[in-house]
């Protein structure tokens, strides 16, 4: 700092540097509370213990038993997902459009009236409500309902990301131009008309390429709620790991990046047929 | 479609709260079936005007009556009735990306079509011969199966006018319509305008920055000066001498032609929003 004019010297950096140490003072419990203690990880008894564990990966399982297993497993969990997010489309679609004040009529000339308002409020709390309920909890109360299978995921999932999937779809359709729509119910046109000729012609890349991420996220989740007893994938992968079979986990776990990089070139080829 | 304002104020779409009126104390008629210009400075409360006009923002003080109805003393579906029977073509042309321009020109039709036509529309345009009679007006015929995206500035405002031609509106409030055209192009199409409102009766106002195309094409001129009406009269009897009232202190826009931006729009990226 030593031959720099104080009117040289940036009036921020004080700020900047108190506000790390801040961040800083505040981390310290969370870390603390959460027992972060990464050096364990380099712990001679433990790094044996993990290193055994990753070293019985190797090699895959490929008996073509097992293989076959996996494919079953993988429809499953890929039937599950799609069945899920569709009828969680079914579900946040309509509470998208309801929710989503860029097709409100009475907020075209200043504030919006009182019943949409309200209306549009009620909308937004249900879509809240079945997007704080994880999807986990929501399979568990289903599998006492339908029993253990897949129809508790197909519906803990649907409930969960219909949540999910409708507050952003509303977020996305109110983030753009709104100039579009506006002009179209200055002119008459009706709500649902002015959202076929106007938002979605705007927003469908969006909407499709988040549709098709949550997809992905949804057969992560049908994985985990296979644990639980929905079947699929992740039933397997809980009887490998408590067989201790690395060579089947590693087969499964390969499985689920192919089902991944699947969903990512998936969701690419339809922005570009969008774009 | 008759209009009669009495003592009419009204504030800008994004006025602060303290900002003064952008439209104060207008009276006048326009009767049905006729063709109006509106001209003068930027700033002058052109678009604001034409926003009362359509019933897309109430007026502050003062009666508004379209059509012999006083339209914010009407329940909420009346009056998106009304506007069904006019059509405000606004400055910038709203058209999302990606749209075909038949598609864009059929938006026009939405007040009159239910739902099922207007999403049988979206398969299948429902009424080629209508899009494709108004975009010939305009010199676009050869566009008819375009994207909007790929059209340049210019074309993409006479996409916007020839929505006007296949409206079932009885209104017609156009904001600007040659911004974004060369001086030839935008006298041909003034004129087609004015020609077209008179053929089917539909009353015209038409905000313009090309004085001279005013006093060419419309009878009956508008001369607007901070939210006041300064001369009301045929366009025969509008003098250099009142235009240069009209225009004192913003000479160059009356004299300089506005730059003519015809070249094409690169499409936006589609902004991405990680979930």
């Amino acid at each position: 700092m030593n031959g720099v004019r104080p009117a040289q010297r940036d009036p921020a950096w004080t700020g900047r540097v108190g506000l790390l140490l801040t961040a800083a003072v505040l981390l310290w419990p969370l870390l603390v509370a959460t027992e972060f203690k990464p050096w364990l990880l380099l712990d001679a008894d433990a790094a044996r213990v993990t290193g055994h564990f990753l070293a019985s990966f190797l090699p895959p399982a490929m008996s073509p038993e097992f293989l076959w297993l996996v494919a079953a497993g993988t429809w499953r969990t890929v039937a599950m997902a799609t069945a899920g997010i569709t009828l969680g489309l079914l579900l946040a679609v309509p509470l998208t459009l309801v929710a989503t004040r860029a097709l409100s009529v009475s907020a075209l000339s200043g504030r919006m009236a009182a019943l949409p308002l309200v209306v549009r409020q009620a909308a937004r709390g249900l879509l809240i409500v079945l997007r704080s309920v994880p999807e986990l909890v929501w399979a568990l109360v289903f599998v006492r309902v339908v029993g253990l299978g897949p129809a508790a995921g197909v519906l803990a999932i649907a409930l969960t990301y219909g949540g999910m999937l409708g507050k952003v779809y509303a977020e996305i359709l109110e983030s753009g131009d709104a100039q579009v729509t506006q002009t179209l119910l200055r002119n008459g046109a009706s709500r649902l008309q002015a959202f076929t000729y106007g938002l979605l012609p705007q927003n469908a890349a969006e909407l499709t390429s988040y549709t098709v991420y949550r997809w992905e996220c949804a057969i992560r989740s049908s994985v985990v709620l296979g644990f639980v007893g929905a079947g699929g994938l992740g039933q397997l992968m809980d009887g490998s790991m408590k067989m201790f079979a690395g060579g089947e986990v590693l087969t499964l776990l390969l499985v689920f990046v192919a089902l991944v990089a699947l969903a990512d070139r998936l969701s690419a080829a339809l922005r570009r047929a969008l774009g | 479609m008759k209009l009669v304002l009495q003592g009419v104020a009204a504030r800008h779409a994004t006025a602060q709260r303290r900002a003064a009126d952008a439209l104060q104390g207008l009276s006048f008629s326009i009767g049905e079936g006729e063709a109006v210009a509106v001209i003068g400075p930027s700033g002058a409360g052109k678009t604001t005007l034409l926003e009362v006009l359509a019933c897309a923002r109430p007026p502050a003080l003062g009666t508004l009556a379209v059509g012999g109805q006083p339209p914010w003393q009407l329940p909420r579906h009346a009056l998106q009735q009304l506007r069904g029977r006019l059509i405000l073509v606004p400055q910038v042309p709203p058209l999302p990306p990606r749209q075909r321009v038949v598609t864009a020109v059929l938006a026009g039709r939405l007040p009159s079509w239910s739902l099922w036509t207007s999403l049988r529309s979206l398969f299948y345009p429902v009424d080629i011969p209508a899009a494709d009679e108004a975009l010939e007006v305009f010199e676009l015929a050869d566009k008819l199966f375009e994207r909007v995206d790929r059209l340049s500035g210019g074309e993409r405002q006479r996409v916007g006018l020839a929505r006007a031609l296949v409206s079932p509106a009885r209104l017609w409030l156009v904001d600007e319509p040659l911004s974004a055209l060369d001086p030839a192009r935008a006298q041909r199409a003034v004129a087609a305008l004015v020609r077209e409102a008179r053929a089917r009766g539909v009353t015209l106002v038409a905000s313009l920055h090309q004085v001279d195309a005013a006093l060419a094409h419309f009878p009956r001129v508008l001369g607007l000066r901070e939210g006041r009406l300064l001369f009301d009269l045929p366009a025969a009897q509008v003098t250099p001498d009142l235009l240069a009232r009209l225009y004192a202190q913003h000479e160059d826009e009356l004299h300089g032609a506005p730059p003519a931006d015809d070249t094409p729009v690169p499409a936006a990226p589609v902004a991405m929003q990680c979930r």
